[in-house]
């Protein structure tokens, strides 16, 4: 899978302030980048001193997120990993302005996140396709809500579902499509409102093994063509490594950034590759710590483990 | 075609056990009118009209009573259900309200409107108005959160949002409330004409009652049934299929 495999008749907009990397050389794998030092102003996105809190059922305070400080540089790809619980997911929520913080600030540009906005759009687990629109009006749907004119909004469309591979699929509905088309339409609507920021919340979690690594490869493409900045949360280790150019742990409850793995392994990457299954292991010995945490609070809160008597576990 | 066969048997049974029970004139036939007395009481009632007028009549009524109570129910179930200070106080009230019968509010419709047919809307829309309102709360619940997480994110906002959003995606949990609000509207409706010289479907039946004419009475009930059935039928059997398709939901 080559960067260089776009049939070239398909212009791509590339945001012209973010830097490409379509034809990008990418050296050997030790090549170390010099690690470019983003402050609160420079970021595309920066987290400051996030931190929240809320009340569970039985009335006591819980904290979820602890002073969380991340900068996501311009067209940078930032894989966020961590136990389930760790909040991983909410951070997305976030930044997308679907909640608020209960302190700190969300800065996209430098200015604060006060509510939703298309420069960052979030596809979800699910897809949140729309089901009673076919996938054209679907992909069309974000331009529909900020105007745009009809005509415009057909070209995009059609543009944008040829990025994904499914022009083919212009009038189905989305019960007609495979888990993994489903995915590319979400990708497709998502990039049709052309976000700055694209934000995915264990977009591919639920898709099977050869899906997901075909996804891969296409996000890493569109990633590579479109300059986009991607923040993308997943509890595969793996997955993680293949696809940033950084890796933030994330600790269990209160979620708190643990540490931090900058990925300087040469693109296109593939999920079997030595090195990435060897960067992998590093970040996965450190999550494995928090993952033996969030097994113990499970445990601990009544959950006990519990095999069927005459059923192998 | 079996089906077919099956509905033939057991109609064909139904209006023999009439025809034998009118035939053996147990009862008197103003008591129990034969079938061809009813059949010549509807085509006598077209003929002449009344019942094309009748039909008329009683449609617009419930089409504008029935239409308003969509329009309110939707605003005011989708308020319920998006605020807990009212879902606590009036969400237990629109339950206890159900168990009213809606011709319970003719006498106060009468001093409110007067003996008009805005006493009988207003009847109409208390019978459906609840049925809408409640499957409207119950569907914006049901609807899974997803779908208005990503109407705002995509740039949906206010009614934007409602109108592209949070009303197509609460229509498959609403329909079957929708459908209850229109029964309910069509018997109300039925209800209040009956009670006031007012040219719809339920004036005519009383008609008949008044001129002993229980042929005519049948008939009358005979058409109430066909265009409550008709109207399930056809609009909210389409509007159920049409759903199907488009989410791929199995057919209920």
């Amino acid at each position: 899978m080559s960067t260089q495999s776009v049939p070239q008749q398909f212009p791509i907009p590339v945001d012209p302030r973010l830097p490409s990397r379509a034809g990008q050389k990418l050296g050997p794998v030790s090549v170390r980048r010099p690690r470019v030092s983003t402050s609160l102003e420079t970021a595309k996105v920066g987290l400051s001193e996030i931190c929240l809190s809320y009340r569970t059922q039985s009335g006591e305070r819980l904290l979820a997120l602890d002073n969380i400080n991340l900068q996501v540089r311009p067209g940078e790809f930032v894989c966020i990993v961590g136990p389930s619980g760790c909040g991983k997911s909410t951070l997305l929520h976030l930044i997308a302005g679907l909640h608020s913080q209960t302190s700190g600030q969300v800065l996209v540009d430098g200015h604060p996140v006060q509510g939703p906005g298309t420069d960052r759009i979030l596809i979800f687990q699910e897809h949140g396709l729309f089901p009673w629109l076919n996938v054209a009006d679907n992909v069309e749907f974000g331009m529909k809500m900020k105007g745009i004119p009809r005509s415009e909004r057909k070209e995009k469309m059609r543009h944008y579902l040829r990025l994904v591979h499914l022009s083919k699929f212009e009038k189905s509905y989305i019960h007609q499509l495979s888990g993994g088309m489903r995915q590319r339409v979400a990708i497709a609507r998502a990039l049709a409102t052309e976000p700055d920021v694209l934000l995915m919340d264990e977009p591919f979690a639920a898709l099977d093994a050869q899906t997901r690594d075909l996804l891969h490869d296409e996000l890493e493409r569109i990633w590579a063509e479109t300059g986009r900045t991607i923040i993308f949360v997943t509890h595969n280790v793996r997955e993680a490594v293949r696809l940033g150019d950084r890796v933030v742990l994330l600790t269990f409850r209160p979620g708190r950034v643990k540490s931090e793995f900058p990925i300087d392994l040469p693109r296109p990457r593939h999920l079997e590759d030595p090195a990435v299954a060897l960067t992998a292991r590093d970040v996965l010995d450190e999550l494995r710590e928090e993952i033996n945490r969030s097994l113990e609070a499970e445990y601990n809160a009544g959950v006990k483990p519990h095999i069927e008597p005459g059923v192998e576990a | 075609m079996k089906r077919a066969l099956r509905y033939i048997i057991f109609y064909g049974a139904l209006l023999g056990l009439w025809t034998l029970l009118a035939e053996l004139k147990i009862w008197p036939p103003y008591l129990f009118p034969t079938p061809w007395g009813v059949a010549e009481a509807l085509y006598a009632g077209f003929q002449d009209h009344t019942y094309w007028i009748a039909i008329r009549v009683s449609m617009y009524r419930v089409v504008i009573g029935y239409g308003i109570s969509v329009v309110l129910g939707m605003i005011l179930g989708l308020g319920v259900a998006s605020n807990k200070f009212l879902e606590e106080t009036m969400g237990g009230l629109l339950v206890s309200l159900q168990s009213l019968p809606s011709i319970c509010w003719w006498p106060l419709a009468l001093l409110w409107f007067g003996l008009n047919q805005n006493a009988i809307l207003f009847v109409v829309i208390m019978g459906s108005l609840l049925s809408v309102t409640l499957a409207m709360e119950d569907g914006r619940k049901q609807m899974p959160k997803i779908f208005g997480q990503a109407g705002r994110n995509l740039g949906a906002s206010g009614f934007k949002l409602f109108w592209y959003v949070l009303l197509p995606a609460s229509l498959p949990f609403i329909v079957s409330g929708l459908k209850q609000g229109w029964a309910f509207a069509w018997r109300s409706l039925i209800t209040a004409e009956m009670l006031y010289l007012s040219l719809g479907l339920g004036q005519v039946l009383m008609m008949g009652r008044d001129l002993n004419d229980m042929s005519a009475v049948i008939a009358v009930m005979l058409l109430i049934i066909a265009i409550g059935y008709v109207v399930d039928g056809v609009v909210f059997k389409g509007m159920e299929r049409h759903l199907q398709n488009k989410w791929g939901l199995a057919p209920a």
